[in-house]
């Protein structure tokens, strides 16, 4: 089918959606065990040199008092990319298998999803910015580890997955297997 | 529902979409692949984990404390237990891939506590970041993981180029490990160890001199503290002396060949032993090969002089007072004080000034040379280095007019004669005076004195009355013998200026004399002339 004006091609469905959506989550739950296993800055200065995982940086925010950002950087960071690739492989599963319970809680979890996967993309950000910023010679830097690149994936992959799922399969199989009345 | 649907469209796409699996599965594998890697290559970075026993823990924290090998980190400490015996600790520490091959059964670790050291930025942040543990790593292939520390640190040298050298000395001083040792000021070593020598006697200190400075090492070289500043006022005016800043805070040796030595043999072998000096001056000075006791008894007291004094020949150090004593009499009649001091002749003969051989060769000519000495009135005496302190020292100088002495080489040490004299004297001589001063009966004296005034007094009045006579009698009368005598003397002026008579004569008589004079000349010449006219005659003349 194409467009009349453009003569793109049109899709009813996104094409392979369920195919893609399963290969991207299955790349970012391979990706956040080194997301969250390796260390995601490395920081130097005259009196200490250390690595931090996400989970380090959580940690010592916790200890440190300000338990309120440590809950925000673990919530956002931890559970936010885990939480997706949990329900959207729950969504995608689902779909494969034409299942047809709870329809509209499902499209309910896929818009949270959408809506809230983008901003765990914060850390990422927050140690770009210190690595272009913390640049003080012998003093005092801050370098990226392998750690931010994967985390970074296992982010940009569940978006990928979230946007390559195709909400309407689940109403697809509401309406084959059980066509409304 | 039946408005033109056309049927076959959709099916063009399916087909189109058939290849898209193979595609999109690749990034699942791609980022597996990345993962295994990221995860595969962290792994392989984590070298080995090695235990470490140490005696304490001080200063040393779980996950703070490095591990390094020539200011390198090589690894971290990851957990500190105590041993199951409750004797030692056990540091768990976590090596990185490349630091495997430095452990081998002989590595050896230690820890090195923040120190003041050099003052480079190294040593400071040392300082800042407290403890680390060093591995000095060890030869042989064999690979191991459980590794006991040692309790000293070990400076380490690292296979460096160089050799070690014992230096022994007095007192540790402000020394320890890793102070530099300056040769001409430059850091060419340091100190890798020290410890009290088996008999309690002394340090020995280990230091290890840099290759290729290890070749100014020689047979020949002192070494000396080169801790802190000197600071010497002379003639030349302030002088302040360093090796370095890090010197004055840390301490540190120096060495150099002494000076007046013909220069350098060969290289000192390895290990080869040095005294340590206290300082540069002692250490340059010429060895004393010699030594001579000598023993001397002073009639003065010898409050201020202390041993070590200087036995000071015209200015010259030449020896010290070993020890003071003292001598009995048969039943105390008579109580001596002697003094022994050491002197050292060589400090006397290398100043010899017809550069003849440098001293005597045997014990006989050195006797002859000092006999000789003290018969030309060479004499011990006690002087005053300071009137302040009291402090005394022994000079030996020359008293021509002293009565004759010899030394009494008899006894052992022999006895060098001696003087009174510097304060000693002054002290006596005041004594003596005092004395006298006391002798004199003032009671009396006084009372002729005032006798004697009384005269004085009567006689002053009786010139008086004197006085007045001359006054009222011989005045005018010699007033008039003096307007006589003016009257004469005009007169003699008179005839003087007339210059007639006299004055006259005496020309016509000088005159006269002249002529003479001229005629006796005029005969001497012809005589010099024709000496033969003295005896024939004046020739006839030829005309």
């Amino acid at each position: 089918m194409r467009c009349p004006r453009c003569g793109g091609v049109v899709h009813l469905r996104i094409p392979q959606s369920l195919e893609k959506t399963s290969a991207y989550l299955a790349a970012a739950a391979v990706l956040y065990v080194p997301a969250n296993v390796l260390p995601v800055m490395h920081s130097s200065s005259v009196l200490v040199q250390q690595d931090d995982t996400i989970l380090s940086g959580v940690v010592y925010l916790f200890r440190s008092g300000s338990w309120p950002l440590g809950l925000l950087v673990f919530v956002a960071s931890v559970m936010v990319p885990l939480l997706k690739i949990l329900s959207l492989g729950v969504l995608v599963c689902m779909s494969a298998r034409r299942s047809r319970a709870h329809p509209l809680a499902r499209i309910r979890l896929y818009r949270v999803v959408d809506f809230i996967g983008r901003w765990s993309l914060l850390d990422i950000y927050a140690v770009t910015m210190l690595v272009a910023l913390v640049r003080m010679g012998a003093l005092a830097s801050v370098q990226p580890r392998p750690g931010a690149l994967a985390f970074a994936a296992v982010v940009v992959l569940t978006l990928l997955a979230a946007q390559s799922f195709d909400p309407r399969a689940i109403w697809d199989a509401v309406d084959a297997g059980d066509p409304r009345p | 529902m039946n408005e033109a649907a056309p049927a076959p469209v959709p099916l063009t796409p399916v087909i189109g979409g058939q290849r898209l699996p193979s595609v999109i599965w690749l990034v699942p594998v791609i980022a597996a692949a990345v993962g295994l890697w990221l995860v595969v290559h962290t792994w392989l970075e984590q070298g080995p984990t090695i235990r470490i026993r140490f005696a304490s823990a001080e200063g040393i924290e779980a996950g703070k404390t490095k591990i390094r090998y020539k200011e390198v980190e090589i690894g971290n400490v990851n957990a500190i237990a105590i041993s199951p015996d409750r004797k030692s600790v056990v540091v768990t520490a976590q090596l990185s891939k490349d630091a495997s091959d430095l452990l081998t059964r002989d590595s050896k670790f230690f820890v090195v506590r923040p120190r003041i050291s050099g003052g480079t930025v190294s040593g400071l942040s040392t300082l800042l970041s407290g403890a680390y543990i060093a591995i000095e790593p060890g030869s042989t292939g064999e690979a191991s993981k459980d590794f006991i520390g040692l309790e000293v640190p070990l400076v380490v040298t690292g296979g460096a180029p160089g050799r070690e050298f014992v230096l022994h000395a007095q007192e540790l001083g402000s020394l320890d490990y890793g102070t530099p040792v300056f040769y001409r000021r430059v850091n060419v070593g340091q100190v890798t160890r020290y410890s009290i020598q088996p008999d309690g006697q002394g340090i020995e200190i280990g230091v290890f001199i840099d290759a290729p400075y290890d070749r100014f090492v020689t047979t020949n070289t002192h070494f000396w503290h080169a801790s802190g500043v000197d600071i010497s006022i002379d003639a030349n005016g302030l002088r302040v002396s360093t090796e370095s800043v890090a010197s004055i805070v840390e301490g540190g040796i120096a060495f150099q060949d002494l000076p007046d030595l013909p220069p350098a043999q060969e290289p000192a072998p390895a290990a080869s032993s040095f005294m340590l000096y206290a300082d540069r001056a002692q250490a340059l000075r010429l060895p004393d090969r010699h030594r001579q006791p000598f023993s001397m008894y002073f009639p003065e007291s010898l409050r201020g002089l202390s041993i070590g004094a200087p036995v000071d020949f015209r200015g010259i150090v030449i020896g010290e007072v070993k020890s003071l004593g003292v001598e009995y009499g048969k039943g105390f009649s008579r109580i001596r004080f002697p003094v022994e001091v050491d002197v050292y002749p060589d400090r006397l003969w290398s100043r010899s000034r017809d550069g003849g051989p440098a001293g005597p060769d045997s014990e006989a000519q050195s006797r002859t040379i000092i006999d000789q000495l003290v018969a030309h009135g060479m004499r011990g005496q006690l002087r005053a280095a300071s009137l302040l302190t009291g402090q005394l020292y022994i000079a030996l100088d020359f008293f021509p007019d002293a009565v004759a002495a010899s030394v009494d080489w008899s006894r052992t040490p022999p006895i060098v004669p001696t003087l009174a004299g510097g304060l000693g004297e002054i002290q006596d001589t005041v004594g003596r005076i005092a004395k006298k001063i006391d002798r004199i009966p003032v009671e009396r004296l006084s009372e002729e004195l005032s006798q004697a005034l009384m005269s004085l007094d009567a006689m002053l009045k009786g010139s008086q009355a004197l006085i007045g006579q001359v006054d009222s009698r011989v005045a005018p009368q010699a007033t008039r013998t003096l307007a006589e005598a003016e009257k004469t003397l005009k007169e003699a002026n008179a005839v003087l200026t007339e210059r007639a008579p006299i004055e006259k004569n005496v020309q016509e008589a000088l005159k006269q004399v002249a002529q003479s004079a001229r005629a006796l000349e005029l005969l001497a010449d012809y005589l010099e002339r024709h000496p033969e006219s003295l005896i024939r005659g004046k020739p006839e003349d030829p005309r």
